[in-house]
């Protein structure tokens, strides 16, 4: 097979012979690795364990709201302990955002997949691959940390000012979680400099990018939300720790600032953040809807292209995040329109989903399982933000249940879907053994019991009018709340299920060979062997 | 035996979903039956729609939600379901063993691109309407003040002799007979029906929020910034609320207490709290103003003086109206 020699290849440094199986020694390969498999090891296995801290804060929560009264985070003379319950609900969301969902997908997936599909050896910069990942190490630790220092964070996951400033949270806790987000934000834009670089000059001879895998393309728009959107959240943070420590006063009305100013800036970061998690886990599903049903994706195409333009619209409707705050009714009424916008894409792809699985020889394995939960579960998330997309109808539902009970469905129950799907779909190519099904649909079926338990009273709960982030609710909300924390516990359970499946499948699942899914599986990573050598495509493939 | 059973099974999943929609439509049905004709506004257990409307504007977005988003919402995610589970039986590895090709329709993806461009023009309509209906009244009759503050709110009525107070959240040990857990306030505001309120909220610290569910109200208050919304209440009864922005160790447990009453109560009440009503004040000073400005041999501005010589009298009816209680 002809090819080209790709000139960053790492073979003239004298290893001989058997250079595709030869690893660098355990302190070597894992603490300075430059290889883009391990990294999205890494990275995988960083996110459960971040996912379990964050999961059980969230048992936590439900625990307390299971009834109404305090049961467990009270002070001592019994009143409620409203700052633990704070800084619980903040460590849940900056956990689940910063440090499960994407380096999930975009540092374990984006990585492990993204130099397989376009026929890559590696990432462009392997090593300043390897510094995103080992960031995170310490963005987490100060995150951990901050929680026990000086009472903690207790701001919710978009720290608002001044509620966050000096005033609202005097000590620590604020300053090491903006070092947190500091290091957590310069892992992702390197990290998306990288997949630009990579995607844009190390493709297959013949790969142009009307032909690059839909999950590719979905790494490809992603990275580009990353570098545009991340650093307006680090300017946001340094101004709020500058006005914290240094004497300034951008967001302190006594001062000549603003405290809405703050929020312009977070969710200018905040809503094309919201995109970074769902777009890599569109791409995970095209694939498996495309394998699981032996037919190419159905309008190619038109799906890159709805990706592109719902990153491109998610950066023009941030404000919808503010229609409560007092903006003028004219840009309230822009940001309506615009935000409706985003559902023609998101449409196109839902339906584009079904057509391809129109006419084709759908087989029900686990990844497919996953993958049609979330094609059902991201719609009913998705017209939930189309009723919140009306500031008009938001005054309502604004910072109530209601909005609770949306995003989790776009996340938990998107995102975190595809994360599950994603590795049910590669666990055999990444690690070179295979889950046993009737476990992974057991795993299926009882968290997809217990998070719609969980998250579809709570859309009752909002329009009944109960408010976000308080530990203790009145008379009128009880039941709902019950049922959601016996949803909680189910799927609190099915993830420990999960862990032991997880384990069992690395240390004794059956051994699979390079294409273990058959005829519909047809990217790059299919072509070569599970686990893949440790140096892949030396001489890269001609595609056609 | 798949084509009956999939049409029963369809039949059975859109009563299914009809039956829902109405339960949403007759969601005031859920609220307690009041003998007093008052209304009370907190959630009931097991409710699945919005407190029942004591205001335009919540009618408004009672219509919006129950009559148009919630039917549109329910029969979209109905449709996919629909969708998927016809896919996943006639198209599934036994029944279709060979799958087809197709990777393109030109129509079908004109098709589903057009038509949720025309429901979101169907929705976008009332939705503005909404919006600029609910966002400020050119015609208000009376202020509120409401200030934030950690952990309570604080209330002003500047059209009605300043009065001014806090409202503090009724603690457990201290709830009376009648009051509500977490919703009941020591002292309530006190707002007369049919009459628009101009509703003037800030804060003093950090950011908290000022919300009524069963008048659909809700606005941030921001400190630095006055913003302004309106209500009207058409029903007289009491409405409670809860802030809505998270303020701190007790964002829980600063609620809002409304008490709606008649004009004639309101008034009693605002002699009680030693205000005075505004056709008072006007009445005042029609009488005492000079039709220009004019000044007397020392250069001082009568009307100044004026004024100044009907606020020592008014402090002195005031000092009566207290004495009097």
């Amino acid at each position: 097979m002809a090819g080209k020699q790709h000139a960053a290849d790492g073979h003239h440094d004298g290893h001989h012979g058997d250079h595709h199986d030869h690893t660098p020694g355990f302190f070597t390969r894992w603490f300075c690795s430059t290889n883009h498999k391990d990294i999205g090891t890494l990275y995988l296995i960083f996110s459960v364990i971040a996912g379990l801290i964050g999961a059980a804060f969230s048992v936590m929560m439900r625990m307390e709201l299971q009834e109404p009264g305090m049961q467990y985070l009270t002070m001592a003379d019994g009143s409620p302990d409203g700052q633990l319950w704070n800084v619980m609900i903040t460590a849940h969301g900056l956990i689940m955002v910063f440090f499960v969902v994407m380096p999930a997908l975009i540092g374990g997936f984006g990585n492990w997949f993204l130099p397989l599909m376009i026929g890559a050896p590696d990432m462009a910069f392997p090593r300043l691959n390897n510094i995103s990942f080992w960031l995170l190490v310490p963005a987490f630790l100060l995150l951990v940390g901050s929680v026990f220092v000086d009472g903690g964070v207790g701001t919710g996951w978009t720290v608002y000012p001044p509620l966050s400033s000096f005033l609202g949270h005097p000590g620590a806790s604020v300053d090491m979680a903006i070092f947190a987000l500091h290091l957590a934000g310069a892992s992702s834009i390197l990290g998306a400099a990288n997949f630009i670089t990579t995607i844009f000059n190390m493709r297959a001879p013949g790969m142009t990018l009307h032909k690059m895998p839909l999950f590719v393309w979905g790494m490809l728009v992603t990275a580009f939300l990353l570098v545009l959107a991340v650093p307006v959240l680090g300017g946001a943070i340094t101004m709020l720790l500058t006005d914290r420590n240094f004497g300034t006063n951008f967001f302190n009305p006594d001062g000549g600032g603003d405290p809405i100013l703050y929020q312009h800036l977070f969710w200018f970061f905040g809503h094309p953040e919201v995109y970074i998690m769902i777009l890599p886990a569109f791409g995970i599903i095209s694939h498996i809807v495309s394998t699981f049903s032996k037919k190419p994706i159905f309008g190619y195409l038109g799906m890159a292209y709805a990706m592109v333009a719902i990153g491109f619209v998610g950066f023009v409707v941030w404000a919808h995040h503010m229609y409560t705050v007092g903006m003028s009714v004219n840009t309230r009424a822009y940001f309506t329109a615009a935000t409706l916008i985003i559902a023609v894409p998101t449409g196109i792809k839902i339906f584009s989903w079904i057509a391809t699985m129109w006419g084709g020889s759908i087989s029900f394995k686990t990844p497919m399982l996953w993958a049609i939960g979330f094609i059902f579960l991201f719609t009913v998330g998705g017209v939930t933000g189309v009723v919140l997309a009306n500031a008009g109808m938001d005054t309502a539902l604004h910072d109530t249940y209601y909005v609770v009970a949306h995003f989790h469905y776009v996340l938990s129950l998107g995102a975190v879907f595809a994360i599950f799907a994603g590795w049910y779909y590669w666990i055999g190519k990444m690690s070179g053994r295979q889950y046993p099904e009737w476990a992974g649909k057991l795993h299926f079926f009882t968290t997809f019991i217990g998070v719609n338990l969980i998250f579809f009273p709570q859309h009752f709960l909002g329009l009944a009018g109960m408010p976000r982030r308080i530990p203790d609710y009145a008379p009128g909300f009880e039941g709902w709340n019950m049922i959601s924390s016996y949803g909680a516990y189910i799927s609190f359970g099915s993830t420990l299920f999960f862990v032991g499946l997880a384990i069992y499948t690395l240390v004794a699942g059956k051994k699979v060979p390079g294409n273990y899914w058959g005829e519909g599986a047809e990217t790059l990573e299919w072509h070569v062997s599970s686990p893949p050598p440790f140096h892949q495509f030396d001489i890269q493939p001609v595609v056609k | 035996m798949t084509q009956t059973n999939s049409r029963s099974f369809l039949t059975r999943c859109r009563n299914l979903a009809f039956a829902f929609a109405s339960a949403f439509f007759a969601a005031p049905a859920f609220a307690e039956v009041d003998t007093t004709g008052e209304q009370v506004g907190v959630p009931h257990n097991w409710q699945f729609g919005f407190q029942p409307p004591a205001s335009p504007v919540k009618d408004q977005m009672h219509f919006f939600h129950n009559q148009m988003l919630f039917p549109i919402t329910t029969v979209i995610t109905v449709f996919v379901m629909l969708l998927l589970l016809y896919v996943m039986i006639r198209y599934n590895a036994k029944a279709n063993p060979k799958p087809s090709k197709t990777t393109h329709n030109t129509l079908l993806e004109v098709v589903w691109t057009l038509v949720p461009v025309l429901i979101l023009v169907v929705i976008v309509i009332p939705s503005m309407k909404l919006l600029y209906f609910s966002d400020k009244t050119a015609d208000a009759e009376m202020t509120l003040k409401v200030t934030g503050y950690q952990w309570y709110w604080g209330y002003g009525y500047p059209d009605h002799g300043d009065i001014e107070y806090n409202a503090y959240m009724v603690k457990d040990d201290d709830l009376k007979e009648g009051q509500v857990r977490l919703l009941s306030t020591d002292e309530p505001v006190v707002v007369p029906v049919d009459t628009n309120i101009r509703l003037l909220i800030t804060a003093q610290d950090v950011i908290h929020s000022w919300a009524v569910p069963a008048l659909g109200v809700k606005l941030d208050a921001v400190p630095g910034h006055t913003n302004e919304t309106w209500t009207r209440i058409e029903r007289p009864g009491i409405y409670y609320g809860q802030c809505s922005e998270l303020c701190g160790k007790d964002h829980g447990f600063m609620p809002i207490e409304i008490h709606a009453v008649s004009k004639a109560k309101f008034a009693e009440w605002v002699a009680a709290k030693g205000g005075r009503m505004p056709a008072v004040t006007a009445a005042a000073e029609a009488a005492d103003e000079t039709p220009s400005v004019a000044e007397d041999a020392a250069g001082e501005n009568i009307v100044d003086e004026n004024i100044a010589d009907e606020e020592a009298a008014n402090d002195g009816e005031e000092a009566g109206a207290a004495a009097a209680e």
